[in-house]
């Protein structure tokens, strides 16, 4: 498939925006069901919320770049019960209303308590909207990546695996964006996020290679004889009906060699997964701003990268009909 | 009686390759209510086009035991279509009452997620009025009761040269359609994806007649004389039970 480029900065901007978010609501209920009575300042939720609501906004702009009449974006919300498309558009606003109202409780310091179990433990209202939002984050990642795992002529995103990436890939961008900013503002949570985040970002590459692996074995159900409905073993196109181009030949192929492909599979390898967790983990050990916020970076600009050649490599079935100019 | 579903029958038997309906369709729905089609860079250096219907080109087997096959494909009008429900505008829709699969210029946004969920390339996205295009059966021409009846048929139909395109509902076991697909092998494209085509092909049909020797040449040429006839014995069995001299 040919990636577009606002749907790369879409797809990775809200997964790290999504991954901050979860990032501060596991943050904050660590030290609610701590044993300790510590706490971070509301000040501190309210500007992660803030980074998140704004890697959220980015990708929503994006969005709109991908579409050739974004003034009628308004009716995607219509078709939610059969659409993932449609599903995502409404999920989408849901999660930055609740960002926003994530980071108001927080700035505010509305925490009223809203219940108290047995065990002293309490419930307040950020809290709660942390884990409202955290559900409709977690419902964000399985909205975009069931876009893309529900074209079944697309072998290669035809699955499951496609969810688990999407929304593992999306935590470890964003809890490594989490351990740099805790480790900026100075927050105990530097340590717990750059643990998790240095976790996600070994078991985000273990299942990408997993699913790279698996796309190397994958069978197509179609073959020239039921393309075309001709018995017969050797079938090659000698013409595709025009000598020109059309959105057949362009919207489902990449033009990149396989080479360059294959080069690019071991630098998203490399810079969203062995690299940034190595400065997380260099920077968990010695305790150094610089370390996570390159790491922050680098893994972002390496799952770009990661989200082109995901789109690169999926195969269209209806290529089978456009093998060959003439 | 199942729903109405108008279809095209292309007769893979009978078509020439001649490209008749890739113009037709062209001129018909570019200058129609469906269009416009339009071209980039159509007398410059690498042109690109919006078509509705094409005609490939496929060989079967390896020199000299071959055989040409000319392929038209256009929308397919899937009873099942898994272009519809992905639309997350309902631009995307099919016609209740006669099977057509159309889209709401009006509605679409142009994200070309449709044309995602389409196995056989049906769909091509117009980039100037940024919104997705395809073969609406010719709903234009079909019902317009100012025509004569018999021209109330989709532009590539009227022009196939060789009569190789039918057109008809072919749920309806009395259409012509029907009966193509019922007498002479009609089959659906890629059926492995569920999509349930209600365009039908006619397959490649050869007409052979098989000649026994004996049937070249009789053993008991009554006829001709080439041979005394066997004298078999005066007691041997006779019909008549009498003698068989």
């Amino acid at each position: 498939m040919h990636p577009a480029f606002s749907v790369i900065f879409l797809t990775t901007l809200i997964g790290a925006g999504q991954g901050l978010l979860l990032a501060l609501v596991t943050g904050q209920w660590y030290f609610v069901i701590g044993a300790t009575p510590d706490q971070e300042s509301g000040a501190f939720y309210a500007g992660g919320a803030a980074i998140a609501e704004l890697l959220l906004v980015l990708g929503l702009v994006a969005s709109f770049f991908h579409l050739a009449n974004p003034q009628r974006a308004w009716r995607t919300a219509t078709r939610w019960r059969t659409s993932w498309l449609s599903r995502e558009v409404i999920v989408l606003p849901a999660v930055m209303g609740a960002t926003f109202l994530y980071g108001v409780v927080h700035w505010f310091g509305w925490t009223p308590v809203l219940w108290t179990f047995g065990n002293q433990k309490s419930l307040d209202l950020s809290m709660a909207v942390g884990f409202a939002a955290a559900g409709a984050a977690l419902a964000l990642f399985l909205c975009t990546a069931m876009i893309y795992a529900s074209v079944k002529f697309i072998r290669e995103w035809a699955s499951s695996w496609t969810v688990v990436n999407y929304t593992l890939m999306g935590l470890a961008s964003g809890f490594t964006i989490a351990a740099a900013y805790a480790s900026l503002a100075g927050s105990s949570l530097t340590e717990f996020f750059a643990g998790d985040a240095l976790a996600l970002t070994l078991a985000a590459m273990a299942a990408r290679i997993f699913q790279l692996w698996r796309n190397t074995r994958l069978k197509c159900r179609s073959s020239m004889k039921t393309a075309i409905g001709v018995h017969h073993g050797q079938i090659r196109q000698i013409s595709q009906g025009f000598l020109g181009g059309s959105y057949n030949t362009t919207e489902y192929r990449h033009g990149i060699g396989s080479e360059v492909v294959r080069g690019l599979v071991v630098l998203f390898l490399f810079l969203a997964f062995a690299l940034p967790a190595a400065l997380v983990a260099a920077g968990w050990a010695t305790g150094e701003h610089p370390m996570l916020l390159l790491a922050a970076l680098v893994q972002y600009v390496g799952l770009m990268v990661e989200r082109w050649v995901f789109f690169a490599q999926g195969n269209h079935v209806q290529n089978m009909y456009y093998q060959r100019m003439a | 009686m199942a729903k109405k579903q108008l279809a095209l029958v292309i007769d893979l038997n009978v078509c020439v390759g001649c490209h008749a309906c890739v113009t037709s369709c062209k001129q018909w729905n570019t200058s129609g209510w469906s269009g416009p089609l339009p071209d980039q860079n159509p007398y410059d250096a690498d042109p690109n086009g919006v078509f509705f219907n094409r005609v490939q080109t496929f060989e079967c087997g390896t020199f000299p035991a071959t055989e040409t096959v000319h392929f038209p494909k256009s929308c397919l009008h899937c009873e099942e279509p898994p272009c519809v429900p992905v639309c997350p505008t309902g631009a995307s829709y099919k016609r209740e009452e006669d099977g057509i699969v159309l889209v709401d210029y009006d509605k679409c946004i142009g994200c070309k997620y449709c044309s995602w969920s389409c196995p056989y390339g049906a769909r091509e996205f117009d980039p100037i009025a940024g919104v997705m295009k395809k073969c609406t059966l010719c709903v234009d021409r079909i019902y317009d009761t100012s025509l004569e009846p018999e021209r109330r048929k989709p532009a590539c139909v009227l022009a196939c040269p060789a009569g190789a395109r039918l057109f008809g509902d072919v749920n309806d076991p009395e259409s012509e359609a029907a009966r193509a697909i019922r007498e002479n092998a009609g089959y659906q494209l890629m059926p492995e994806w569920g999509t349930s085509p209600a365009n039908h092909y006619l397959p490649r049909r050869k007409t052979y007649m098989r000649l026994h020797e004996d049937e070249l040449v009789r053993a008991d040429n009554p006829l001709k004389f080439e041979a005394d006839l066997p004298k078999p014995n005066f007691t041997a069995p006779s019909i008549d039970d009498m003698s068989s001299w």
